[in-house]
Parts: C-alpha cells; structure tokens; sequence
C-alpha cells in the first residue's frame, strides 16, 4: 500500500468535499437574500442548510488537518506563503458562520436583516477568496531554498502574501470560484425548497449554468485540460436537467463539477503539490514534503475505523432533513398547524 | 516589538478568545444532556401516572434555554478554533516543520473523531425535534458532549506534549521529530492531570453562566414566588451552583495534582510562580508580594510556612529548586541563554488564576446555602444582595480564571515552545514580516471584537426572554403528511 499516495488521496477528497458542501453554502449565504423577497422566503433559504452547514465545514479542518499530518511541508509552504488572503479567508468565515448561526436565534425582521447582510457579503466574499487559492496552487508561489516565500522591498511585507492573489490564474479562480457557487447553490436550493423559491433558483440555474459552461469551453480551448471538458460537459447536463425540472440530477451535475475542478487543479502539477515560481528545486513535491511512515500509518488506523463513520452519520443528517423548505406561503395542513402551535 | 513577540502576542490573543467559549459549549452541551435527561424521565414518569415535583416539562424547557445559550456560543467556538487549525502554518510554519510529524495527526485525529462528531450531531439535536423519535433526539446532545470531551483530552495532549514532550523521537539528520507511540502521547501524566482540571474549569464557567441566568431571574426577573416559572429558574440556579461547586473542588484537587507533576517536568515554571529565587527546604508559599518597578525580585511577602513545599512535593520540608539554579543548571545543560520566564506574570496569574476561581466557587456556595430547603432568594437577605451583586460578574469569573491559567502554563514554559527541545523564537514562520502580523493581529481585534459585542447582545437577549417554549416533539408529526413541505419555524 503507497500510503503517500493513498493519503493525498484522502486529503485531496477531504479538499473536494469542503469545496462541494461548502460551496452549496456559501452560494446559499448569497443567494437567500437576492432569490428571497422577504424574511420569510429568506429566512427559508437559510434553513436549507442550517442543519448541516457546520458539519459541511468541518470537512474544511479535515482537509487542512490531513495537508499537515501527512505533507507538512506543504502545509507549512502554502499556509505561511499566502498569509494575508488565508487569514482573510478564515475572519470572513468567522462572519459567516455567525451571522448563519444567529439569525434563526431573535425573531425579528431588523436583526434578520443585519444578519442576512453580513452572510451574504461574506460568503460572496469567501466564494471568490477560495477560488483565488485555488488558482495559486496552479500558479505556484515564489518559494525559497527553505521552502518559504521572502518579501522583497519595504512595502515586501504586504505584497509578500497579497501578489499571488493577482496573478491570472488566481484571478480566473476567484471568478469562477463566485459563479461556480452561484449555480451550485441555485441547483441546491431548487432541489431543497418549495413554491417561489424553487421557481426562482430554478430559473437562475437555467440562465447561469450554459453561461458558465461557455467560460468553460474557453478555458478548455486554450489550456486543452480534459477536466475542465468534463466540467464543461456537466455544467451542461446542469442546465438542461434544471430546464427538465430534474433537480436531483442537476444538483448532482454540478457538484461533480465542483469536484472535477477541484481535482484537476489538486492533481495539475503532479507530483509537485505546490511549484515553486523562483527555483524548480524549491518545488513542494508529494515525496518530498510526506511524513514519515510512522505517521501515516498511525493516521491510517484512525481514519479507517472513523472516516466511514462520519459519512455514514453525515449522510443520515441528510436523510433526516431531507424534506424540503417552505417558502413561507403554502398554507400548513391544519392538523398539523394545531400541533406545531 | 520584534516578530516573535509579535506573533506570540497574536496567537496568545487568538487562543485566548477561543477559549472564552469553549468552556461554555463543553459544559453548556453537558448541562442540556442532562436537563434533557431528566425531562424524558419525568415525562415517562407522568405518562405512567405517577407524581411528578412540579411541571413536566420544567427540565424540557430549561434545557431549552441552555441548548440555545449553546448554540450561540458553539458558532462562536468553531469559527475560532478554525483560526487554530491555521495559525501553525501562518505564523509558526518553523514549527510546523519540525514537529509536524507530531501534531499534525494529533489535530488531524481531532478533526476526524471529535469535531465532525460535535457539528453534526449539534444540528441533528437542534433541527431534529420534531423529526427524530424521543430517544434518539436525547442520543443526539449526549453525542455532543461526548465529542466537545473526546475534543478537550486529545487538544490538551497536543499541549502537553509542548509541556513535556514524550512518544516522540528526533532524526538526527534533519532534526525533525516524529511520533513514537499515540497512546503514551495520550497518556503523558500531564495531560492525565491537565484533562480533568481543564474540564472541571469549563464546567466551573458554564456553571456559573447558568447560576448567574437563574438568579438575574429569581431577583429581577418579576416572576410571582409561586410560580412554576420561578420554581423552574430556582432550579436552574441551583444545578449552576452545584456545577461551580464540584467543578471548583475538582479544580482544586486535579491542580495539586498537575502542581506537583509540573515541578518534576518544568520545576522553573513552579520556581517562577513564586518567585522563589534561592533554591529552599520548607520553602514558604506567598500568597502576595512586592517587587520594586522596575526589578523583579520581591522585597516583600506574606507568606505561609512550608506550604510551597507541600504543593510541589508533597512535604512541608521538601527541598524545592529556585529561579538561580534552575538557570545555572539549564545554561550548563542547553547552552547560554534566558531559561527564566518572566516572573511577575507567572507569579500573579497563578494567584490570579486560583483566587478568582475559588471567589467563583464561594459565591456559589452562598447561594446554595441561601437557598436550602425550598428557601426562595429574597433581595431583603443581605447575603442574598451580595448574590445579586455577583450575577453580572458570575460568569466572568471562571472564564478569568481559565485564561489567567493558560496565561500561567505557556509563559511560564518560554523560552520554550516543546520544554527542552525547540524555542518559541526558532518557530517563527521564517517569510514572515512585522508589518504582516500587525495588520492580521489588528484585522482578528476588531472582527473578535464585533463578534464577542454580538454574541453578547444576543445572549443577553435570550436570557432576559426568560423559559422558551417547547416546540412540538415527534408525537405531533404523525398528524402531517409524510410529503408535506418543512415549514421553516427557526429562521
């Protein structure tokens, strides 16, 4: 068993599931407040994934605990060399998690309101910070002999972190990384709701899904990777089965292109993890920045015996809710209306 | 101020915010199991027919109110312990490096076993009410606290490995450590003492949160001495004050424990708690000190004969090793440099952390006596106006207290990031700027600072709108459609 492999494996699929989860949530933080016209189809939008948008990140701490039991020089190059835009990530995160977990807890129009603000900012926000440090993994950063990116000049310290963020692949990212989420979370949401909420994610997946397909067959037409192709081809099933009110499989579609682009760009420079833009020997490769085999086969047991565990219990969550949301206007049936009371 | 001490200052900042309301989720996900619990069996109890002390559903809708108080604080205690998972890599990349190999799968393990465990489950118990059979839901928050538990002893291994590092073997080629063996990480004796003191310090602050709540009620609350409303936040300060007691009391016994472990593996840590620079048989125990501005030898102090000794070694005249030998022996041993942390901060947030602990402890021993026996909390008592007085401080106490002992145990093991093998100053990200850290130190002020202003109005909100409700449980749902839509009741 190459456990090296078999780990990047997990951390790379530990990566694809925050990006997928996640990027139904964060297209959901956004899209509430534009797709719901009042608090109570806003409030509707939020509770889709309410149940389950804190287990959806933890997938996050997986990815980034896994990056540094079993690579953690990788850990180390790309966290310290992107500072700034991480620390960003990570306070926009805090926002969002609080503004998502206080709004259901005071019934009040003004206090929903702040709150749907904050989350619709910061999501968007977070949407295309997270797509940008996808496109520097397909950069590279401007590591050192030792593996660290130095700063250069007396304002080094600032633009040190922040210039990767500019270059073009990062740009693309932090795009695609907004509309990605954008026909992510519109699928999610026709899927999980009901009435005019349903109606209107539907619509928007049908507008943004060819739009974003079309991006795609552009990057696919200069860079010839067969996985953007991939991507192309299921954003197109996307919009069609959301055209056909087949939402499941519309759901399904686009988040395998979710995960088919977060793959690629994992798996862009095998076996380098992250280039490096100064010296080719400064690369982060997978053999290179590994732990020792103590360590991986230590995390190997745990993760055995526990990681199936919590998809199984994650996908039961799921199953538990998997009724969808009212829009807030279906009249209740009225036994049922004299029970909640 | 230099990049180490700047960075330094973040991550003690960072930490130390996060673990403001981490102590209250683990105790308050704790205390809502058992309300729970206690509520299921009364309403078993009712069903049967038999009495029941009060109204059925007092414990229900009490835990109720702690749950939501939970919620609240979890979203606060995640999103913060994000910024830990990271900050290794950001700031401390060095670190990383070199002792990666040991705390990576201990975070990663945490991760995987703990902490999906806590999310996921918190959501089932929170929106599955009226979805889940009765002993399922109550399976859900016990879930939780068995994951904010699993969470605390594996993190507090990871410190105690900085503490005194054991399981671990060094390459001596490229200087990196690895880890040796999981389980003696795991049951390193001071995390075997560190595990129960922490607890008991989280459960000392979530009780003291909910005595606080129950008595702001009982005085202020305007509830009619009859009531079940009253008799229900009677209840509730009561179970709080109970909670600070034992917590108080397992604290104090698990920190003569971790006291006397301490000064065999980090004897300067103990040397500078108390400020004892001349190595002494039947060494005194200063229960306050002055040291003239400026130097930080004290020139006087009010001592109690013989009791250092006991708490370190466990006998009156037991020889304990001061702040000059430990130097001189560390100097000879690693090489010259500064071994001495810096004294007045390790002597007063000792003291700090004990006696504002034990105030907590006291005042909840007060109210218990004030309200024996079915005795309802009158303003007129002037114990009971002391009470009344504590209810806004309460809660701050414990929480003082917890972060005036992490102030204590990572000062007062610098230069020291592991004890005796790496240096805080080594594990620096090496790229990293000044300008850097300032900006990020100022960004997580003013963010943390909004978002403790926030979760504070909030809480104040929902403890001022008194007993919640109990939303309908699953015996309702039968009546609904097996397709008909969720009508979203929460947000």
């Amino acid at each position: 068993m190459d456990l090296p492999v078999l780990w990047f494996g997990v951390a790379v699929l530990a990566w694809v599931l925050f990006f997928v989860l996640e990027g139904f949530d964060f297209g959901v933080g956004f899209l509430g407040p534009l797709l719901g016209r009042t608090d109570a189809e806003r409030g509707a939008a939020v509770r889709t994934v309410g149940p389950v948008w804190d287990g959806n990140e933890v997938w996050l701490v997986a990815a980034i605990g896994v990056t540094f039991a079993a690579f953690p020089d990788w850990y180390a190059a790309l966290l310290s060399g992107l500072y700034l835009p991480v620390v960003a990530a990570l306070l926009l995160l805090a926002v969002r998690g609080v503004a998502l977990e206080f709004r259901g807890k005071h019934d009040s129009p003004r206090w929903h309101a702040r709150c749907d603000a904050f989350l619709a900012a910061s999501s968007l926000l977070l949407a295309a910070t997270w797509g940008a440090v996808l496109g520097v993994l397909l950069e590279g950063l401007a590591l050192a002999a030792d593996g660290e990116v130095h700063a250069a000049g007396a304002v080094g310290g600032l633009t040190r972190t922040l210039a990767p963020m500019t270059a073009p692949w990062a740009v693309l990212g932090g795009f695609a990384g907004v509309l990605l989420t954008t026909v992510h979370g519109a699928t999610f949401l026709s899927l999980r709701t009901t009435g005019v909420l349903r109606a209107r994610s539907r619509r928007l997946a049908v507008a943004t899904a060819p739009a974003l397909a079309i991006a795609g067959l552009a990057v696919f037409l200069a860079e010839g990777t067969p996985a953007v192709a991939a991507a192309v081809v299921l954003l197109a099933v996307a919009a069609v089965a959301a055209w056909r009110r087949a939402e499941a499989l519309a759901f399904a579609a686009t988040s395998l292109a979710v995960a088919v682009a977060v793959v690629a760009v994992f798996t862009a420079h095998l076996p380098v993890l992250l280039p490096s833009t100064l010296d080719a020997a400064a690369d982060v490769t997978l053999r290179g920045a590994v732990a020792p085999e103590s360590s991986l086969h230590l995390i190997s047991v745990v993760g055995v015996v526990v990681l199936p565990g919590v998809v199984a219990y994650q996908l039961w969550s799921y199953w538990v809710f998997r009724r969808r949301v009212a829009s807030g206007h279906e009249p209740v049936p009225a036994p049922a209306a004299a029970a909640l009371r | 101020m230099d990049l180490e001490h700047l960075s330094r200052l973040q991550f003690a900042v960072t930490t130390l915010y996060h673990y403001l309301f981490v102590p209250l989720s683990i105790s308050l996900s704790l205390f809502t199991a058992l309300l729970q619990t206690a509520h299921v069996r009364a309403q078993r109890r009712a069903r049967r027919g038999r009495a029941v002390a009060g109204d059925p559903d007092r414990y229900g809708r009490l835990s109720l109110l702690t749950g939501k108080l939970l919620m609240v604080t979890f979203a606060v205690g995640v999103v913060t312990g994000l910024v830990q998972e990271f900050q290794f890599g950001l700031s401390w990349s060095a670190f990383a490096r070199f002792y990666g190999d040991v705390f990576g799968p201990v975070l990663a393990i945490e991760g995987m076993l703990a902490f999906f465990l806590e999310a996921t489950f918190l959501g089932l118990w929170w929106f599955g009410r009226d979805r889940l059979p009765r002993a399922v839901h109550l399976a859900t928050i016990w879930v939780v606290a068995l994951g904010t538990t699993i969470s605390a002893f594996v993190i507090l291994a990871a410190n105690s490995f900085l503490q005194n590092p054991v399981a671990y073997a060094v390459d001596p080629v490229t200087g990196r450590a690895r880890l040796t063996s999981f389980r003696e990480l795991l049951l390193n004796e001071v995390n075997l003492a560190a595990f129960p003191h922490t607890y008991a310090g989280a459960v000392m602050a979530g009780g003291a949160l909910v005595m606080a709540v129950g008595v702001w009620h009982l005085l202020r609350g305007g509830h009619d001495a009859a009531s079940e409303t009253f008799a229900a936040f009677r209840a509730l300060s009561r179970f709080g004050a109970w909670a600070t007691l034992v917590g108080g009391g397992v604290l104090a016994l698990s920190g003569d424990v971790l006291g006397k472990v301490i000064t065999q593996v980090q004897p300067m840590k103990m040397a500078a708690a108390e400020a004892l620079y001349e190595s002494r048989t039947g060494a005194p125990f200063s229960i306050f000190a002055y040291a003239p501005p400026g130097t930080d030898r004290p020139t006087f102090s009010l001592e109690v004969p013989g009791l250092l000794s006991f708490l370190a070694k466990g006998s009156f005249t037991a020889r304990v090793s001061g702040i000059t030998e430990l130097q001189q022996a560390y100097s000879a041993r690693f090489g010259p440099g500064d071994y001495t942390p810096w004294v007045p901060v390790s002597f007063w947030s000792f003291r700090l952390m004990i006696g504002v602990g034990m105030t907590a402890a006291l005042v909840a021993l007060v109210h218990l006596w004030v309200t024996r026996s079915g005795r309802p909390l009158e303003v007129d008592s002037r114990l009971a106006t002391s009470v009344l007085w504590s209810v806004p401080v309460l809660p701050l106490l414990p929480m003082a207290a917890n972060s005036f002992g992490w102030i204590f145990t990572e000062t007062g093991r610098q230069p020291w990031l592991a004890f005796g093998l790496f240096k805080t100053a080594e594990g620096v990200s090496p790229g990293l700027t000044v300008l850097e850290v300032a900006v990020s130190l100022a960004a997580f002020t003013v963010v943390y600072g909004a978002l403790a202003w926030a979760w504070t109005t909030l809480v104040l909100r929902l403890v001022r709108n008194g007993l919640p409700e109990l939303p309908a449980d699953r015996a309702a749902e039968r009546d609904l459609a097996a397709d008909a839509p969720d009508v979203a009741l929460s947000y």
